[in-house]
């Protein structure tokens, strides 16, 4: 990750193409998040919107938030109608026809339409390679409809679909890897970002669009109205949950494995949950297995981590070239 | 120099799309649909069609990337049956809802349960209310005519809409039949050059697929309406004007042997031909019969109906698909709705008949008409009739 | 000013309801939401400009000092940019009516 550069006025270019005046939750992460990726893209830019949280905020009829071309449609089908943009946009250039020069396809959708409903046609966009971004907005849960779990609402959430009670202790599965998955689709460019780290996520989102073929970044969105926490601290709670380990920051370029920020030493998960409403119920058996895992989990990133320098070095010594970045 | 040749009609559609110029074809294969997207890749791959081919994993991707697509200004097209329109039912009213001008290929196929890969209308029922121009076909001239024809109305700048050309599985898109291909220079000329009015492009930013609350809801979908009905103008129009350059008239209601008889038959899709040899046999028999083909599906032809029938006293109706529980046949009760008003009516007879790919032969009609003579002078205990179930 | 969605007839409707006005969400009034605001001690300000950066509303920009400053039309008083605020330049303070 960069050195920390602040003087945000040099950095970071002052459009807002997520205008102010959205109906998002007052501190909302996603909101935060969607603007700061689109500070780092220019206006040449389609923008094709899943249906969730950020699409309703934005498009009331007769307004919308955005001041870049966007189409809705509808829940699982973003991927699917970016194929059809893109493609769209490849024959009309072929015959002739006038657009601006090297339009980007930039697909938006939450946690929900991307690894539940969305999830297949994303795994067509990508095993087809259409040159597109897709990026995930993770809030953990199906918050526009009323803070119903997803596969990625992480182990032991209470949701109103999985509450705590007598009998349950909440989210009973452990978080989809989505990145993992886009990993496995050999796309050339997948991340994780937050805006608790927001250059680093502007950085990531730039180097995901300018990447040729399929790119796929996945932003951890603190919703402090669905994960019952404060509003001012959504990016300390975003930074501790990368701190923690529970949302590790990562690069993958070409299968080539990279993190974002040297941890030396992970902070225990207990930091990050104890400031949420939905772990408030977790018992300390409960938070010792959710430790385990994500210090497993971690340990298998790490192995990733060394096996890509590895095979780097090994390409290198044998001279075919590819320098690990 | 326009060539005859005998083709098997799906290929005979691919061919059509490749002359109409498409820019993105979004395909996912099933039964009976599958050699309209297999030749249309072997187009592709041979160059012969410059055109972006996307392979989707399922209808309702294909759907999806053609919105995408056409919502980006490109010329598009897909093709389906049955379950994967079943599948899509979704994004056809967002199709529709957004004005994106989407040409389809229906090759009409029976809906599960249980699984059958043949003929009937059921997938065609099923997508009435998707807000679609939709237009049926019996033979494969008409089918390779009104694949043409769909691009010039969906994207005439009056229109906007996505429309759908409907064929019959197996009965047309599996057998050769002769096929007068026009001169790519008249088709050119005949489409429209005019792209999307509104498309996403960063020159000039536009928000399609905003959500509408109560308070404008209803006004979005009277425009819609509205929109389909005026439609019907310029259908009209387009087919005055196909016949004017490729010599070949269409009419939302095709008249045989109709005009002043008393016994009417009316058919959808490739059976009415079948049909017309049951008319014909009827006629030299000495019955003043007459048959109806039901053309423009939608925008229902509610005006060119009633004079297609007027004098009629009897009207058999022909349903390929049931609906459960309630009117039986689709058109006969849509028939009857269109005629409730009229100060003079014939006695409508709703015959179901063909599912799931069941031929009805000749002798078949014969009898149905026969039939529903009987029925419409003597009254029946059922709402509609199925016929040729083994009792 | 637009039409509200109360006011539109069905004439008024683009096709497909597009929106051809980019941004025009900006008449809406979110300010009216937030039950906190902040004040500033502008002494404090270096005008780094991360309050800004990490506004979910946007709203934040450079009054005519070039200190960093929330429109209030917008703020919903989430004190994000409190937390942030490495000199601690703004503090939350109860809306009153």
């Amino acid at each position: 990750m960069e050195k920390y550069a602040i003087y945000v006025p040099r950095l970071v270019k002052k459009e807002e193409n997520f205008a102010p005046g959205h109906r998002a939750c007052i501190g909302c992460g996603e909101a935060l998040a969607i603007r700061q990726a689109f500070k780092a893209l220019d206006n040449n830019v389609i923008v094709a919107n899943a249906t969730g949280c950020m699409e309703i905020v934005a498009s009331q009829l007769p307004f919308t938030s955005w001041q870049l071309p966007w189409i809705h449609t509808l829940f699982e089908n973003t991927a699917a109608v970016a194929s059809g943009i893109e493609a769209g946009y490849k024959a009309m250039r072929r015959k002739g026809i006038k657009l601006p020069e090297n339009t980007k396809v930039v697909a938006i959708a939450g946690d929900g339409g991307t690894t539940d409903i969305g999830l297949q046609a994303l795994s067509g966009a990508m095993e087809r390679g259409h040159d597109f971004t897709y990026i995930c907005f993770d809030n953990e849960a199906y918050m526009n409809t009323g803070i119903q779990r997803s596969s990625s609402t992480p182990f032991g959430a209470s949701t109103t679909t999985s509450p705590a009670g007598k009998k349950s202790i909440g989210q009973f599965s452990w978080k989809k890897n989505m990145p993992a998955i886009a990993v496995a689709h050999n796309i050339p460019y997948v991340a994780t970002a937050t805006h608790g780290y927001p250059f680093d996520l502007m950085a990531k989102v730039a180097r995901a669009v300018a990447t040729k073929g399929p790119a796929y970044v996945h932003v951890l969105s603190v919703c402090p109205t669905g994960w019952r926490s404060p509003t001012d601290t959504i990016n300390r709670q975003a930074r501790l949950a990368v701190q923690t380990g529970m949302f590790p920051l990562f690069e993958v370029e070409n299968g080539v494995y990279k993190m974002s920020i040297d941890l030396p030493r992970l902070r225990p998960v207990k930091d990050y949950l104890k400031l949420q409403g939905r772990f408030r119920h977790l018992s300390d058996d409960v938070i010792a297995q959710i430790q385990k895992r994500v210090e497993l989990e971690y340990q298998k990133l790490l192995e990733n981590v060394k096996h890509g320098s590895k095979t780097a070095k090994r390409k290198s010594s044998a001279g075919s070239g590819k320098v690990p970045a | 120099m326009a060539t005859r040749i005998g083709v098997e009609v799906s290929i005979a559609v691919a061919d059509a799309v490749k002359m109409c110029n498409v820019d993105v074809v979004a395909a996912y294969p099933i039964t009976p649909q599958t050699h309209i997207v297999e030749h249309l890749a072997e187009l592709v791959a041979n160059g012969e069609l410059d055109a972006e081919y996307i392979p989707v994993e399922s209808e309702h991707s294909a759907m999806s990337a053609c919105l995408g697509s056409a919502a980006s200004g490109a010329r598009t097209f897909t093709a389906t049956s049955s379950q994967g329109l079943a599948l899509m039912n979704e994004v056809l009213y967002v199709a529709s809802g957004m004005r994106l001008p989407v040409i389809m290929a229906v090759a009409n196929r029976a809906l599960s349960a249980p699984l059958s890969i043949w003929c009937d209308h059921s997938d065609m029922m099923s997508v009435r209310d998707t807000g679609w121009i939709q237009i049926v076909t019996e033979n494969g001239q008409q089918v390779v005519d009104n694949t043409i024809i769909a691009f010039r109305i969906a994207e005439d700048p009056r229109v906007l809409l996505p429309t759908m050309v409907h064929l019959d599985g197996f009965n047309l898109t599996h057998v050769i039949e002769p096929i007068i291909f026009p001169e790519q220079a008249e088709v050119d000329k005949f489409l429209p050059k005019n792209r999307f009015p509104l498309p996403l492009n960063p020159d000039r930013p536009v928000a399609m697929g905003d959500f509408a609350p109560p308070a404008i809801f209803m006004e979005t979908k009277w425009a819609q309406e509205v929109n389909l009905r005026n439609s019907r103008k310029v259908i009209l129009q387009v087919w005055d004007e196909f016949n004017k350059i490729f010599g070949r008239q269409y009419y939302p209601v095709e008249k045989y042997h109709s005009d002043g008889a008393k016994v009417l038959l009316m058919t959808m899709g490739s059976s009415g031909e079948t049909a017309s040899v049951a008319i014909d046999e009827l006629r030299d028999e000495g019955m003043d019969a007459g048959q109806v083909r039901l053309r423009l599906w939608r925008p229902f032809p509610f005006e060119e109906l009633r004079e297609a029938i007027k004098d009629a006293d009897v009207l058999i109706v022909m349903d390929r698909a049931i609906s459960f529980g309630g009117p039986g046949g689709p058109v006969a009760s849509e028939v009857k709705n269109a005629l409730y008003n009229q100060a003079k009516r014939p006695k409508v007879v709703s015959f179901v008949i063909s599912l799931g790919g069941r031929d009805t032969t000749v002798a078949g009609f014969k009898d149905i008409v026969r039939k529903g003579i009987e029925i419409a002078a003597k009254g029946s205990k059922n709402e509609y009739e199925i016929y040729g179930v083994r009792e | 000013m637009a039409k509200s969605e109360n006011e539109l007839t069905w004439k008024d409707l683009e096709i497909g309801c597009i929106v051809t006005a980019p941004g025009s969400a900006r008449q809406y009034e979110s300010g009216t939401w937030r039950s906190q605001r902040p004040t500033y001690d502008f002494n404090k300000c270096i005008k780094c400009g991360l309050c800004a950066l990490y506004c979910p509303e946007g709203c934040i920009g450079q009054n005519k000092d070039g200190n960093f400053e929330a429109d209030l039309f917008y703020c919903k008083g989430c004190g994000v940019c409190a937390r942030e605020c490495w000199t601690r330049v703004i503090k939350m303070v109860e809306e009153v009516e």
